[in-house]
């Protein structure tokens, strides 16, 4: 199942690659000429050579995905770097952020979703119910702008950027974590907005269902403590069905983390990707959406993989079978 | 009704039996009757519903509802503040709705242009006013605005970098911003119900691989596939090629939701009886699936399309706002919040952020009336 999927993605991002009209070596070479530089016959032909773009559609197609397995993803004309180079500068740091934000999201919804069950109809059932609406309704980018800007409104702090300023260049060290420590709760916030307000909404669904079967009542009849009633079984009953939704919030996290990203100025992927795409830079735009989909792809398998260890009865199917 | 009369008649006599005349309007109510009574009830959904109303409303009559047109500048009055209206003058009189002059000065200490308000010149606002000639509906030739202040503009928004109303612009872009979720979701129901159809109906190999297609689709992240999709398109495209161009892209992704509705009751509804009755007298399938099984879930489609407007109006908005959907001279919420980019500009400008009010609305009111619809069109709901 992960590998076809794989597969059908590299084929998705290479038609991305090619979808600009014109190949880009012919605008890159243009842009060059037009700059006052000389490009010479030979380097035309070495780049040609190199991605070849003299051979068939489905040639350039295979060689781009043997440089892809070698680990090689193309070059930035853009940067005037590889796409490697740039992507492991950015690439630590969103991944970081991402499970960092699914991380925040389930230590928040899960308590909230159980809360919300058990005290139905209650005040903060409510209130939480509202925000829940509003994390759902308002998108992360909206978001990240007007907390911004009341922020800076109101307190006067400037909350763009991961790092201030005396550490935004200076290399890795305890000093430098710190600093992102204090900075990072923030786009953590904006980005685990709508998938909190999601996963709260669908664990007090799932946790009301449980709740209302006999089994419950058979427990709380044979005199279980209330605490052991509700957390050993219809909780954990209830967690199940969300662990395979990870996949689609993954998905979710990644897309929101570009975008705020893009908005407070963090140093992920996401600006990268805007710059690549704004300037039809597509190598680099191809190989981001190549990557960031095999990621939120590899992270739906790491939560099935997740779910058949924590439910007995999906192991039981599979052996059964 | 009648048989159950026939029955019980023996036991109970015809009083109890004698339904009310509202129980009776119960009984005999069409499901949509039920619904609509079941949708009143949801005050939110209500509420979301005629907010709904009154945003489309304005999108179409902009032009008359606006005060100037859509292009038109004031070069005195670049990104000046909203204008504040007052009903009280400094005599403390009551009057009609009126503004005072705006006049720019240059604040010595911190280098920025502020507002003052000239206090000995009043403009009182007046309605039905003429001005700039537009088309009413694209037919009707009319200069008539609903509202004016004559010489000394009026901009309840403020102004952008070139002195463009933004109210104006807000009303404009509504266009393209409301009618983008309407098409995609056009576009992607019609993909959603013939594909999401073919494999609910057909089942098996074709379903199997029409189901690992969804799941492929929807664990993308969105956002960048739309933003490297859009790259692709050529700058140079007129507005309607883009419009298209965006919508097409956004229900790309779209249909995935709409599909897995049409797929999971077409598999229900195939074992019925009423199919089985269908097919034996002869029905071709096509038949079957207009006549007899899409009738019975119209309803849940109803909802889920109403649900995934958002995400298309939410999505074009995004795009516009980081520059890769449609682009200026268009005016759509997501252009104008370019504007909006930098915290350097709204600290300074913070009206600039308006537009997002229109879409947080927007998206909340279609979320409150899927919500209320959803559970109106529940048959087993309370």
């Amino acid at each position: 199942m992960f590998i076809p999927l794989l597969l059908i993605l590299s084929i998705v991002s290479f038609v991305i690659i090619q979808l600009p009209p014109g190949d880009m070596l012919t605008t890159h070479i243009m842009t060059l000429r037009m700059s006052g530089a000389q490009v010479s016959q030979d380097e035309i032909v070495r780049l040609t050579q190199l991605y070849g773009l003299d051979k068939p559609l489905y040639v350039q197609y295979l060689k781009w995905v043997g440089n892809l397995l070698r680990g090689n993803l193309g070059y930035s004309f853009l940067w005037g770097r590889t796409v490697n180079e740039i992507l492991s500068e950015r690439l630590p740091l969103t991944v970081f952020i991402s499970i960092l934000t699914t991380i925040f999201v389930w230590m928040i919804a899960i308590p909230i979703g159980i809360y919300s069950a058990l005290h139905q109809y209650s005040t903060f059932d409510y209130i939480f119910t509202f925000i829940g609406f509003i994390g759902l309704s308002v998108p992360g980018f909206l978001l990240a702008l007007v907390a911004m800007w009341l922020l800076y409104k109101n307190f006067n702090i400037n909350m763009t950027g991961l790092f201030s300023p005396e550490f935004a260049i200076a290399p890795w060290s305890a000093g430098k974590v710190i600093d992102m420590l204090k900075h990072v709760w923030f786009p953590l916030i904006i980005i685990g907005m709508s998938g909190t307000a999601g996963l709260i909404r669908t664990m007090r669904a799932n946790l009301l269902d449980e709740l209302r079967k006999q089994y419950v009542i058979s427990a709380r009849a044979k005199g279980l403590p209330e605490r052991i009633v509700i957390f050993k079984y219809p909780v954990r009953m209830a967690i199940n069905p969300l662990i395979s939704t990870i996949g689609w919030m993954l998905a979710g996290i990644v897309s929101g983390e570009a975008l705020v990203s893009i908005v407070l100025n963090i140093q992920t992927v996401g600006p990268v990707l805007l710059q690549a795409t704004l300037n039809q830079d597509m190598y680099l735009a191809g190989s981001i959406t190549m990557i960031l989909s095999s990621l939120t792809i590899i992270g739906t398998l790491i939560s099935d993989i997740l779910l058949a260890w924590l439910d007995p009865r999906i192991r039981f199917g599979k052996v059964g079978e | 009704m009648l048989n159950l009369k026939n029955n019980f008649n023996d036991y109970e006599d015809e009083k109890t039996l004698r339904v009310s005349e509202e129980e009776e309007k119960f009984y005999l109510a069409s499901q949509w009757q039920l619904i609509w009574w079941k949708f009143k009830k949801h005050k939110l959904a209500v509420i979301g519903g005629i907010i709904l109303l009154i945003l489309y409303f304005l999108a179409i009559f902009c032009d008359f509802l606006s005060p100037y047109g859509l292009t038109t500048r004031f070069e005195d009055h670049r990104n000046s503040p909203p204008t504040r209206i007052h009903f009280v003058d400094e005599n403390r009189q009551l009057h009609r709705p009126f503004i005072y002059k705006a006049n720019k000065k240059l604040d010595i200490s911190t280098f920025q242009y502020i507002i003052e308000e000239d206090r000995s010149q009043k403009y009182f606002i007046s309605f039905f006013v003429r001005g700039e000639p537009y088309k009413l509906l694209g037919i009707i030739q009319t200069d008539i605005h609903l509202f004016g202040t004559g010489e000394n503009p009026i901009f309840l928004f403020g102004t952008d970098a070139l002195g463009r109303d933004l109210f104006t612009r807000c009303l404009y872009g509504s266009r393209i911003s409301l009618s983008i979720g309407l098409i995609g979701v056009f576009l992607s129901f019609f993909l959603g119900l013939i594909i999401g159809g073919i494999s609910g109906y057909y089942g098996g190999n074709i379903d199997n691989f029409i189901q690992r297609v969804i799941d492929f689709l929807i664990s993308i992240p969105s956002i960048p596939l739309w933003m490297a999709l859009s790259a692709a398109l050529p700058r140079d495209w007129p507005v309607v090629k883009t419009y298209f161009a965006i919508t097409l892209i956004l229900s790309l992704v779209g249909w995935c939701g709409l599909a897995r509705v049409v797929r999971g009751k077409l598999l229900v509804l195939r074992e019925e009886e009423f199919t089985l009755a269908a097919r034996l007298a002869g029905a071709s399938e096509l038949r079957i699936i207009i006549r007899h099984l899409l009738p019975s879930f119209t309803s849940h489609l109803i909802v889920s399309i109403t649900l995934s407007i958002p995400n298309m109006i939410l999505g074009e908005t995004a795009l516009s706002f980081l520059g890769l959907g449609m682009r200026p001279p268009a005016v759509s919420w997501g252009v104008l919040l370019q504007d909006a980019q930098k915290l350097e500009s709204i600290a300074v400008y913070p009206w600039r952020l308006i537009p997002a009010l229109f879409v947080v609305l927007t998206v909340l009111a279609f979320n409150f009336l899927g919500d209320g619809l959803r559970d109106a069109a529940d048959p087993y709901s309370r």
